[in-house]
Parts: structure tokens; sequence; C-alpha cells
């Protein structure tokens, strides 16, 4: 601050002083000398608390854009390497069953991978949603305040038990019984679909849960004014309008069951063959990726081929995201 | 405010110091790699930081392929391995110092109602490339085979095929990737058939298989009269520090050979008659 700067304020302070109106309250004692202009014009306590408020977001916000961008470029970097440095054709990768990195650029062919991983969450979805809408149902339409928040803890309970648990009690539980069933190993698209449904059931729940619950209440009320009764209500009315929030849900859950790796790699059998039914063993992408990447070597074709399949778990997680967004802005209509 | 601010600043500094490592005047070694050493690096990694408190020993898995590729880019000081690191693709062995410091056996097993206890190697190979698909076909029950692999890349696996399938491709058949799930499947599944490590093959659940009418004990490994065996290698880069040198002595030394390796199903390196190559070339060892 320059100095005619301060001979400016101090003037003011002092034109401020003098045309004070209220004499009786008029603070005579103090003048000119006693104002501290270095105080007045430095920054303020709360301006240092803004600046660093404001410089910690910042930062965080740049630690995480960095992190999340490198993530990418790396997953990028390896996965593409396998096109473009060991010359792997791109319609080979997606249409071959040939899976044998190790044998070669000619061996490497993703499509076990991709048809059972896309079975597996399909099928765990279409199970898993029915479940859920009934439950959630129950919980918004039926239950008390107090039974719902029971059911509501019960449902985040299934959601902190980790996946190794999930896939353990499949090992264990699901597997022979469909040994016992259907003959076999018991392994397979079947035994996935089954604790994957488990496992994406608390997902799809807790979602529709919440968009039962933002469906506007005089909506209810005007149906029930028409003689609509509880049930006619609930499916022509809440459900109608609720309808593009639960899809989203759905499609959050089959996000998170593309990507499950340990518990489906334990009750999957992990062959890289060509399911022809549901019970006989094969590979996701993410159990291949679970069970091989320790045996290869970075920079080898071998490992640029499971960077490959990360990638295509990259990309399908974008393009479920983007599918929740497209879904969200038809709903907003 | 400023005090929580500040607080957090220091949580920040003080993760990423420790994210950092410890860093101190006590040497570390960290030994990572195959699952199948873990449990003897493990227990004498510990042994010896009871005796040697200046030092400490940090194991961990991840697959031979890791630990050879970590100590190839110099990231650990050890790196464990069930193969040869010349049969590692994208390894350059030359660069690395192989201390063979335990063998270990592979035994095949099968569930017990395949009602077999005994394979030629040439039934072995016919069942594993998939000529061969039920147990009958080679005088057990009437029960289709059902093969469990590890994962492609797999010491244990590797070295399986390498002696039994003579250059043959194998099946396409399950893959696990632990000697654990391996047991729990096939003592769980009828028809199975599969392959394990010597120290986890001691289970009454399972059965274990002779090949060729030879029993599987460490005894047959030492003279390769039982063919199925690999060592289990550490790997150096380069001149290592004295204290990696010291570690591995000790991993040599009789206390570890005779008492340690043994009784956790190994087979100690000083006991066998043979040696194996990297091309799984067998000489006998001359009497010295």
């Amino acid at each position: 601050m320059s100095k005619k700067d301060t001979e400016n304020l101090k003037d003011v302070v002092n034109q401020a002083i003098d045309s004070q109106q209220v004499v009786h309250v008029k603070l005579k004692d103090i003048g000119q000398k006693d104002i501290d202009i270095d105080k007045l014009t430095r920054p303020s306590k709360e301006t240092h608390q803004e600046y660093w408020g404001r410089g910690l977001s910042y930062l965080a916000i740049g630690v995480i854009i960095l992190l999340v961008g490198s993530i990418i470029g790396f997953v990028g970097i390896h996965g593409l390497a396998t096109f473009f440095h060991d010359h792997v054709n791109l319609w080979q990768f997606l249409s071959s069953t040939d899976w044998d990195p190790t044998s070669g650029p000619n061996h490497v062919g993703a499509l076990v991978m991709i048809v059972t991983s896309f079975l597996v969450t399909l099928l765990s979805a279409l199970v898993a949603t029915p479940f859920a809408v009934a439950v959630a149902l129950f919980m918004t339409e039926y239950a008390s305040k107090k039974a719902a928040r029971f059911l509501q803890s019960i449902i985040e309970l299934l959601v902190g038990i980790p996946s190794v648990v999930y896939g353990f009690l499949g090992l264990t539980l699901v597997v022979p019984v469909i040994r016992a069933i259907f003959g076999g190993t018991g392994f397979g698209i079947l035994a996935g679909t089954l604790v994957l449904f488990v496992m994406v059931l608390p997902t799809i729940t807790s979602l529709t849960v919440d968009a039962l619950n933002a469906v506007p209440k005089h909506f209810r009320q005007a149906s029930a004014a028409l003689g609509a009764t509880h049930w006619q209500t609930i499916a022509r009315v809440v459900l109608k309008v609720a309808t593009p929030r639960i899809l989203t849900a759905v499609i959050f859950g089959m996000a998170r069951a593309f990507g499950e790796a340990l518990a489906v790699q334990m009750v999957i059998g992990n062959a890289v063959l060509m399911p022809y039914n549901l019970v006989t063993p094969s590979s996701t992408l993410t159990s291949q990726l679970t069970t091989q990447i320790g045996n290869t070597v970075m920079g080898t074709l071998a490992n640029n081929a499971l960077w490959s399949l990360a990638l295509l778990l990259l990309v399908m997680s974008l393009f479920f995201n983007i599918l929740v967004r497209m879904i969200g802005k038809k709903g907003a209509k | 405010m400023r005090k929580r601010l500040w607080l957090c600043i220091c949580m920040l500094g003080l993760s990423l110091g420790l994210l950092s490592g410890c860093t101190g005047n006590n040497h570390r070694i960290t030994v990572v790699g195959s699952t199948a050493l873990q449990l003897l690096a493990d227990q004498a990694g510990n042994n010896y930081r009871l005796a040697n408190p200046g030092v400490s020993i940090v194991v961990q898995g991840g697959g031979s392929g890791t630990g050879l590729s970590q100590v190839q880019a110099g990231a650990v000081q050890i790196g464990t391995s069930d193969i040869f690191a010349e049969n590692q693709a994208g390894i350059n062995a030359k660069k690395l110092i192989d201390h063979q410091v335990a063998v270990v056996g592979i035994v095949p097993i099968v569930n017990k109602d395949a009602k077999v206890k005994n394979l030629s190697t040439r039934q072995l190979r016919a069942i594993f490339t998939g000529k061969l698909t039920n147990w009958k076909q080679v005088g057990g029950a009437n029960e289709p085979i059902t093969i469990v692999n590890r994962s492609k890349g797999s010491g244990t696996r590797a070295t399986f095929e390498a002696t039994i399938l003579a250059g043959q491709a194998s099946a396409k058949a399950q893959e696990q990737d632990s000697n654990g799930a391996v047991k729990k499947i096939v003592s769980s599944t009828p028809g199975t058939i599969s392959y394990l490590s010597f120290p986890y093959a001691s289970d009454p659940n399972i059965q274990k298989l002779a090949v060729d009418h030879v029993q599987p004990t460490d005894q047959n490994v030492s003279t390769n009269k039982w063919r199925l065996w690999s060592y289990e290698h550490m790997y150096t880069k380069g001149r290592s520090t004295k204290e990696v040198r010291a570690f591995i002595r000790y991993m040599l030394s009789a206390k570890v050979q005779k008492q340690l390796v043994p009784k956790l199903g190994y087979i100690s390196v000083k006991t066998m008659q043979v040696v194996k190559d990297s091309q799984n070339r067998v000489q006998r060892i001359k009497v010295r």
C-alpha cells in the first residue's frame, strides 16, 4: 500500500469520526493516532482461512485428477501396447476364443471372458432386480418406520461383507449344491450368478428405496383420492414414476457385478472355455486378471494382454456410467 | 479451526511418511514372489529376525513372475520363484544370481471316488491332454475325468507339464490359482484330478497317486526316481548387500536345511543326489 493510499484512508476515517451525528456516543478519545492502519489493511484471520480452505480443496481435487488421469493413462498405455507394439489384431482380440497369450500374438482372443462377464452380470441383475424392487416396496410402502430402519441396517450389513466371504460361502455352499443337482463340478456361470445376486442385491435395493422415496407424496394422495387401492397406486403410479431411477439402480448393480473379481473367481472355475451351458466352468475378465497377473512379467505380451482386459473393464465401466447419465437425463424430462 | 487444519496437514504428512517407508538404521530385506516358497521364507525370516534384531525381513507372495520382475527392476532385494529365470518370458536371467534354497516335490492327486492309486506317465499325459476322459479307461470307477489345472505360468504347473506332457499341449480345463483351492476342489468333487506340491498334499481326504509305481517320497525325489520336483529359487540382482548375502547364507545353513525345510514339507538341497538345469536335464552329483 502506497503512502498516498494510507493518507487517504486516514482522511476517510477522520471524516467519518467528524461527521458522526449522534453526539452523545461520539468516541472523543479515538483520534488519528489510535488508528492502526496496518491492521486494517492487512488480510484478516478470516481471509487466511479462506485461502487455506480453498487451497486445500484445490489441492485435493488436483491430486485426485492426477490420480485418475495416471490410472487411465497407465492402463491405456499397457492395454494398447498389445495392439500397437505386439500387433495383435483388435478384431481377433474381440472375436477369437483362443486365449493363450504366452504362445504368441495369434493366441490373444478374449471372447470367452467377454461373453462370460456379460452373462454373469446380466443374469445376476435379472435375478436380483425383482427381489430388490419387492424389498424396496415393502420398506417404503408397507413396513413401519422402525421395521424399515431395521431392514435398512441389514442391507447395509450385506454391503459391508467383504467379497472374499461371499466367494468362500459360494465355494462351500453354492458349488456343492449345483454339483449335486446338475452334476459336473458345480463351477460355472450359475454359481457365479447366484453369488453375485447376493452381492448386488443390497446395491440395487438401497438405490431403489431412494427412488421410491423420491416419488412426491401428492402423487400417492391424488391416486388414493381417485379411488385407487394401495396396490393399484404402487403398480400404476409409484413404480411408473420411479422407473428411470430404478433402472439407474439396476445399472449400478450391474457395474458392481461386472467389476467383481474375487468372489466370482472362486466359483466360476477359471477355464477359458466358451460356456455352452450355465454349469460348465468358464472365466470372466476379472478372474483371468486376478489369477494370471502374478505370473507374468511387465512388458511381455502375456502381461500386455492382461492389461488389455483391464482396459476393456475400464471402458465398460465408463459405458455403464454414461448409460446411467443418459437414463437420468431422460427421467428428468 | 486452524488447529484442526494443522492436524489434517500433519496426518497427511505422517501418512506420506509411512508410505515412503520407514527409514532407520535397521536393514530391511524384502522377499517377494513364489507362494510355494512363501511358507518357508516366512518362517526362516522370522527366526532370522529374532536372532538378528538389526535386520527386518518382509516376505510377500505375488507369484513367481512378480518375484522375478520385481528383482529384475531392483524394487526388491530377493525375488523368489519356482521356475528358472531362464524360462520366464521378459526376464534377463544373466543379470540375476540364482540361489537354490530348497526342493519341492509335486504329486498328482485325485478324488477318492476315482478308485485309482497309480498311473503311468503315459496315462497321465493322455489324461491331461484330454485323450482319456473316463476313469474306467485307466482301471478306475466309471466316472468322467475332470481336470483341475493350476494357472498358466504357475511354477507347479510348469514343472508338471515339462515332466509329464513331453511338449504336448494341455487340454483346456479349470484353473485355480493356489494349492489350497486345488486341494479343496479335488477333495470335494468326484472325478477330479490335479497336482499339488508336497507341503500341501498331506491330507487324508485326497488320494495321492504313484507314478509308474514309484511312491512320492522325499527319498525318491532326492534320487530323481520321482521325477516331479523343482527347485525353489531365491534370485538376487548383481552384487547384493552384506545383509542380503548373510540371510541367504542363513537359508542354506544346516539349521534351516536340516530342521525347518523338512518340517514344512520341503526337501533340503543338501540331500539331493542329482541336479536339474533350466532345460530339465538331470545329472547325478558325483560322490565327493
